[in-house]
């Protein structure tokens, strides 16, 4: 057991009473990311700089000035502009970029006080479910080296899972924190679309896109989101609407709770054991006083078409801007403008990335435009009705978060359609724009599996306070990969 | 041969908006900064960073949409326009596409035979600038500048209706004062802050189908706009009836050469995928805000040029001059004001000697060394007969000089007419004296000779007789010496 066991709660009690210094963690936790070298977490780790954030938290600490979260070491997926820091996308065409200003989550966290020990590795751009896309290498499952700790964020997930961080950031378009979560046997939530500021998150698809905290526990999310959420003048889609305390509410009583399990989230497709481990799970949940009640999302087989058209022609224009012109990569000795376009781009971006924007360029083009792009703009609109029927009924969606539990690394990098389906039950909460979290709750072959909690929008104080009531019934988050043991 | 051929053309105008900072970003939109000096992350389209719309400019493009009679949508969304360009940092463009702010509108035209046309607007919506490329002094290389990407465009398009290019002209400049009187634009087509393309197609006389199109760009001035068009209209009637076709293309106007040419191919083989920009929300608009625009509305040109004919009993032409921009009517009204209400003497004065000292030194009205009030005060001693008009021209030509207001250089220069009758008689008489041949003439019925003798009255009292005694006093004592 390592300090790093301890969850954030713990630390920030621990170093408001001076049982620990926040010098103390960032040493532990740059210790354990050298360590563990071998997963490939870590795009970028900032020694220096962590240490000189740490005492300057330990001085505010001891001043009296301290919060929460002030002094607690965490990790930036690698899409968050980070003042000074590089900024990579795991791709190479930013392997030379460093932002000249902070996200806005990267900045209210390290105005809560929070020491970013590093940034994360990712698929490519976000692109992707297995880590597999990243310029910078792929990342291990810390229960399963030979295993993908999923993705795009797999390096946040693995990274906390392997106890390297108490906690990291990591962003969401498809099921991007929630299924490396699952499969890294973690909690990761991704809150309503609007909830978070995508201020400095290098765009995939804005529509979908929205960061959200990866941690052992439920509360510690709580706790995290609670200082990431909240207006942002700067990015025109974050709601001005008041951040509740997610921490309070975690402990409210569930019982009389309504909770759908949807026909479709147990269809064909899914694995029968982590069926199981999913039951059981709301079993659980059933014996703390809620009640389970079936319910359909009809158009839920809409969601990966309409996911995979929304999402290519957001990103085909997102990613115009990397172009060799301003910054990034520039492929050598160009002849002309469109030689310098076409290898630039055709040398920094990855083959993940390039399929996407192919297709995205597709889509948008005109003659296609109607037929695909407004016709998926529809299916969304679909979709939603479908999620809105539902919580007439009940309060909160249960299922699981991805159909198997952790594939081997190069199993599904020939088939990009197996690949996508790995995200089959999250692309839909980010079509309706809706909070889902991801929670330990079991283990098939000995790899986690996860529970995946769907509410309404602008209620992840609910899904939390499910979460977290699991959580104290349950020990699935505890239970320590064995890539956390001291190498 | 050109008269079997009909003309029709229509306008985009680019009018910048005149807004402090930009349209997604809170930098200065001030003209001739030093290169890429007033670019902030959200200009350079660095990664992450996001638009955020400046209400400013929908409040401009609501006044348009007001003074042009248009409709104001409910609700507008931001597009992307996708390309790539060096100067285009996002490689897309924000524009608005399938709902603009501004709909239908229109506006009214003098046309040359001395009627009105009525032109139709089909849209204004808010788009932002590129930045600049720069193709000189980098030795083979380009420069970027990106002062100018992300300043507020406001782009209005017309409908087909104008059958010439002096119309076009016509209506460029409605436009102009338009956006000027509503201030917001400065309209300085130099600084490319109003800019017009011109879509012109020819079709024989009588056809009810418009002929293919040819779009004009690089157009900086209103006299290369009437140019470029009427090279175009040649140039289409000569490719039709030497039995050709007209290509839908993009072509440059060159200014040195007097000529159009096709812009390369590759440039304009775009397919821009316009897709709503996931960044921005719709724009709602509602009454109460169209309301409170509609209040801030000046008094526009078409207004103030009907008072000025109604009102103060100018003619139409004076009244389409002094209307054409709001300084220049606002002098007018001062001047006027200073001047005990002689609107017609004012307009005369302004739109004759003033503007023809303006324009000999390159000025706009609001530069003019002489104020309204001190025109209007010299254009007084106009009045009270202190000068003739002959002599006000010296007087105004002094304090266009600098050397003080009328009252002061009258006084200097010793500049009073003489209306002291006596005064004028005594130089009558000694003339007549000194002309006793003349004299006889006048007397023996050769009118024209008084010429003569008015002229050795004013040299004698080198101009500053009142020109009407002279000639009463001339008359009566050639009759009658006596009288």
């Amino acid at each position: 057991m390592s300090v790093l066991d301890k969850s954030i709660v713990e630390l920030g009690a621990a170093l408001a009473g001076g049982e620990v210094t926040s010098r103390e963690l960032t040493e532990a936790a740059l210790q354990r990311i050298a360590d563990a070298r071998t997963l490939n977490c870590f795009v970028t780790v900032c020694g220096e700089q962590a240490l000189a954030q740490a005492d300057a938290a330990d001085a505010r600490i001891r001043n009296g000035g301290g919060g929460p979260l002030t002094g607690i070491p965490l990790a930036h997926k690698d899409l968050f502009c980070t003042d000074g820091v590089k900024t990579s996308c795991g791709s190479r065409m930013l392997d030379n970029f460093i932002a000249p200003y902070d996200a806005t989550v990267v900045a209210r966290l390290k105005q809560a006080g929070c020491v970013m020990v590093g940034k994360t590795n990712m698929d490519e751009f976000a692109m992707g479910s297995s880590n597999e896309n990243s310029y910078y290498g792929p990342v291990s499952n810390p229960w399963d080296v030979g295993k993908v700790p999923g993705g795009s964020s797999g390096g946040s997930a693995a990274a906390v899972a392997a106890r390297l961080v108490p906690v990291a950031t990591g962003t969401d378009t498809g099921g991007s924190i929630r299924q490396p979560a699952a499969l890294c046997g973690i909690t990761g939530l991704k809150p309503t679309y609007g909830r978070v500021s995508r201020y400095g998150m290098v765009a995939f698809a804005s529509s979908l896109d929205q960061a959200g905290p990866l941690a052992k526990s439920a509360h510690e999310c709580a706790l995290l989101l609670g200082a990431m959420a909240g207006h942002d003048a700067l990015d025109s889609t974050s709601l001005d609407l008041a951040v509740p305390d997610y921490v309070s509410a975690l402990h409210d009583d569930i019982s009389g709770l309504k909770i759908g399990l949807p026909r479709e989230y147990f269809g064909g497709g899914l694995d029968s054991d982590v069926a199981a481990a999913v039951h059981a799970a709301v079993d659980v949940l059933v014996g703390l006083g809620a009640q389970v009640k079936e319910i359909t999302l009809p158009r839920q087989d809409l969601s990966i078409p309409a996911y995979y058209v929304v999402a290519p022609a957001e990103c085909s224009s997102n990613l115009s801007r990397f172009d060799g012109v301003r910054y990034g990569y520039r492929c050598a000795n160009p002849v002309d403008l469109e030689d310098l376009y076409k290898r630039s781009r055709g040398e920094g971006f990855g083959a993940e990335v390039k399929r996407r924007i192919m297709v995205g360029t597709y889509v948008l083009s005109a003659g296609y435009y109607d037929a695909y792009y407004l016709k998926a703009q529809k299916m969304r609109q679909l979709i939603c009705e479908d999620f809105q029927q539902a919580f007439a009924e009940v309060d909160v969606i249960a299922g699981p978060t991805s159909p198997s539990v952790a594939f081997a690394r190069g199993e599904r990098t020939d088939d990009p359609i197996s690949m996508y389906l790995s995200d089959i039950y999250t692309n839909a909460a980010n079509l309706a724009g809706l909070p889902g979290i991801s929670v330990p709750c079991g283990f098939v072959n000995r790899l986690p599996v996860g529970l995946q909690i769907i509410g309404n929008h602008f209620t992840e104080q609910r899904i939390l306070n499910v979460a977290h009531r699991y959580q104290l019934a349950s020990d699935w988050h505890d239970a320590r990969p064995p890539a956390a043991e001291a190498p | 041969m050109r008269n079997s051929w009909e003309t029709v053309i229509g306008l985009e105008i680019h009018a910048q908006l005149a807004t402090r900072s930009k349209i997604f970003s809170g930098s200065s939109t001030a003209f001739g900064a030093a290169p890429n000096t007033q670019a902030s992350a959200v200009d350079l389209g660095l990664p992450g960073v996001l638009p955020v719309l400046n209400g400013e400019v929908v409040r401009m493009a609501v006044k348009f949409g007001l003074a042009t009679g248009a409709q104001i949508a409910e609700r507008s969304v931001f597009a992307r326009k996708n390309y790539f360009y060096p100067d285009l940092p996002k490689g897309y463009q924000i524009s608005q596409y399938e709902l603009p702010v501004v709909g239908h509108g229109s506006v009214t035209i003098a046309t040359e035979e001395g009627s009105t046309r009525r032109i139709g607007l089909t849209r204004a919506h808010l788009e932002e600038d590129a930045g600049k490329s720069l193709h000189e002094d980098f030795e083979g290389l380009s420069g970027i500048d990106l002062n100018r990407a992300g300043t507020p465009l406001l782009e209005i398009v017309s409908e087909p209706d104008m059958r010439s290019a002096a119309e076009a002209v016509a209506y460029a400049r409605k436009i102009l004062s338009l956006v000027r009187y509503l201030e917001i634009c400065d309209g300085n087509l130099q600084e490319g802050s109003f800019r017009c393309d011109a879509n012109v197609s020819v079709r024989r006389r009588g056809d009810e189908e418009l002929g293919t199109r040819a779009e004009l760009k690089n157009i900086n001035s209103f006299r290369f706009l009437e140019k470029a068009i009427n090279f175009e209209i040649d140039r289409q009637i000569e490719v039709l009836e030497s039995g050709g076709e007209v290509v839908q293309e993009t072509r440059l106007y060159d200014a040195e050469r007097n000529e159009t040419r096709p812009m390369r191919s590759k440039e304009e083989a775009n397919d821009y995928r316009y897709f709503p920009d996931p960044d921005l929300l719709p724009v709602v608009i509602d009454e109460d805000y169209i309301a409170a625009v509609r209040a801030t509305l000046p008094e526009l040109p078409d207004q103030k040029r009907q008072r000025f004919v109604d009102d103060f009993g100018l003619s139409d032409y004076d009244a389409d001059l002094l209307t054409a921009d709001r300084d220049t009517a606002d002098y007018f009204e001062r001047t006027a004001r200073a001047a005990n209400a002689e609107y017609k003497l004012s307009a005369n004065w302004i739109l004759g000697e003033l503007s023809a000292h303006l324009n000999a030194g390159d000025l706009t009205i609001s530069a003019s060394p002489v104020p309204a009030e001190s025109l209007g005060a010299m254009l007084n001693r106009i009045l009270d007969r202190t000068i003739s008009g002959k002599i006000a021209k010296e007087v105004f030509e002094a304090m266009w000089n600098g050397e003080g207001d009328a009252d002061a250089i009258i006084e200097q220069r010793g500049l009073q007419q003489i209306t002291d009758s006596g005064a004028i008689e005594q130089v009558v008489d000694e003339i007549i004296v000194a002309n006793p041949q003349q004299a006889e003439q006048f007397r023996a019925g050769k009118e024209k000779i008084l010429g003569f003798f008015v002229g050795q009255v004013m040299k004698a009292t080198q101009g500053k007789a009142n020109p009407a005694q002279v000639n009463d006093i001339l008359r009566r004592r050639l009759q009658d010496p006596d009288s």
